[in-house]
């Protein structure tokens, strides 16, 4: 219960951040995707099934404000936070460099989705001028984010497994 | 024996992944394909989230705007002197056109077109933009309470800045003529030849400009510079309202119509406050008759 209310919360700030504080501070009208660093990061943190949840749950907040087609957000998030989960195994809480990598790539299959199924469908086929203009900028400012974010992230989460760990004991 | 009965309740990720999947892949078609609403969701998303994103939207535009100002203070100073002397020219000019007004208002009533141009209107402030940076779309923070609905109109100033595609109780969703997605019957207001204005991610981010195509100009008269407006034609958009003025005029292979690019009369960038047109097309169409 803790832990669902905490990631509410974390979900909550990051929207309202992403939609409000973020797009004022865009450099270049291109905003960070901080949604993704956490469906990511509680992926390889937690597993897939958490991820899966939290990246559906994340997908529907987006698609009950910004959605014309409902589910397509929950839809990407969730997989996002699924097959982030599948790298669990290779996760180390000090090292950064994987974290990095998995929210890198997350953010390009994200937004490579977003444009095939947004955009291409609709014969919108400069994929080049996509690439460079809304892609590859998003990415290194999510990157630049995900720097600040991803450690607070990973305090949290590893405050909550302590209290967690802590009534497990109590209660067995 | 009580984590025994936990486990064997738990359905395996994979499955879960599937039926969520099914879901959501249902839900969209339902959405695509019938128009379903999600009011409830719409509705609990519109309660949890609306009041914080007005507080820290402040914020935020209190930053960015911080962030722009220093950069513009010495400017404006300089601005300001050039604006007092041509405030008092305007002045002067003003007193001359009230009096033309009033014989305007004299000749308006005479010819009853009066009534065409105005719309009910309620202002809104925006309040979030669209999360990704794929399209241009942002909420206000008025909603069905107010009387938005789909598909009403909303301008800025004097010009055209989009539609209403999803309301909530306490917010609404504004897809701006400059998204991707967007498409507006419009007419070339000096010819009255129709056309259709399409936004651009490309050319907005590139050029500040949206496109047009299929303008039918058989005299050759359109010209650059000329205004673009909303058309009687149009099924979502009242006519009359200004999209902008054409900006690049090329004549199509085809040698029948013509294409080009339009600069949007809003700013954008820099929108804040905008102003809701409560009467729809449909409305105003059967008033009509």
């Amino acid at each position: 219960m803790r832990r669902k209310l905490t990631v509410f919360l974390i979900i909550f700030v990051c929207f309202l951040l992403q939609t409000t504080l973020f797009q004022a501070l865009a450099f270049a009208s291109i905003a960070p995707n901080l949604l993704i660093v956490v469906v990511s990061s509680f992926g390889f943190m937690r597993g897939r099934k958490e991820g899966m949840y939290i990246g559906f749950f994340t997908g529907l907040v987006f698609d009950a404000f910004y959605g014309t087609i409902f589910g397509f957000y929950a839809l990407v998030y969730m997989y996002a936070g699924y097959c982030n989960g599948m790298f669990r195994k290779f996760f180390f809480p000090d090292d950064i460099k994987l974290p990095m990598l998995l929210i890198s790539v997350s953010d390009i299959v994200y937004n490579v989705a977003v444009y095939i199924l947004k955009f291409m469908f609709r014969g919108q086929f400069h994929f080049g001028y996509y690439l460079l203009h809304v892609i590859i900028p998003e990415l290194v400012y999510t990157v630049l984010i995900m720097i600040v974010l991803y450690p607070v992230l990973l305090k949290i989460n590893q405050k909550l497994e302590a209290v967690e760990k802590r009534s497990g004991i109590k209660f067995v | 024996m009580r984590r025994r009965r936990k486990s064997r309740r738990r359905i395996p990720a994979k499955y879960m992944l599937w039926s969520l999947s099914v879901l959501c892949i249902i839900a969209m078609f339902a959405s695509f394909l019938f128009d379903v609403p999600f009011t409830p969701l719409n509705t609990a998303a519109g309660y949890a989230f609306i009041p914080m994103q007005k507080g820290i939207n402040q914020i935020g535009s209190w930053a960015g705007g911080v962030k722009d100002n220093l950069a513009k203070l010495a400017d404006v100073m300089a601005e300001n002197e050039q604006l007092q002397a041509q405030v008092d020219e305007l002045t002067t000019e003003l007193s001359i056109y009230k009096m033309e007004q009033y014989d305007i208002e004299d000749m308006r009533k005479l010819l009853d077109l009066d009534e065409q141009y105005k719309y009910e209107k309620i202002g809104a402030s925006i309040i979030g933009k669209d999360a990704g940076n794929w399209f241009d779309t942002f909420i206000i923070d008025k909603g069905s309470k107010d009387g938005i609905e789909v598909d009403m109109n909303v301008i800025a100033g004097s010009g055209l800045v989009g539609i209403v595609t999803n309301v909530g109780p306490n917010f609404a969703n504004v897809r701006s003529i400059i998204d991707d997605r967007n498409s507006v019957s419009a007419m070339v207001l000096t010819t009255s030849d129709k056309c259709f204005v399409n936004g651009d991610l490309e050319m907005m981010s590139e050029k500040q400009v949206i496109g047009f195509t299929d303008l039918s100009d058989e005299k050759n008269k359109a010209a650059i510079g000329d205004q673009v407006v909303t058309s009687y034609t149009s099924s979502k958009y009242v006519p009359g309202l200004l999209i902008g003025q054409i900006n690049e005029l090329n004549t199509d292979a085809n040698n029948l119509t013509k294409s080009g690019t339009i600069t949007p009369a809003v700013d954008f960038e820099h929108i804040k406050h905008v102003l809701v047109i409560l009467d729809k097309k449909q409305s105003v169409q059967s008033a009509q008759n």
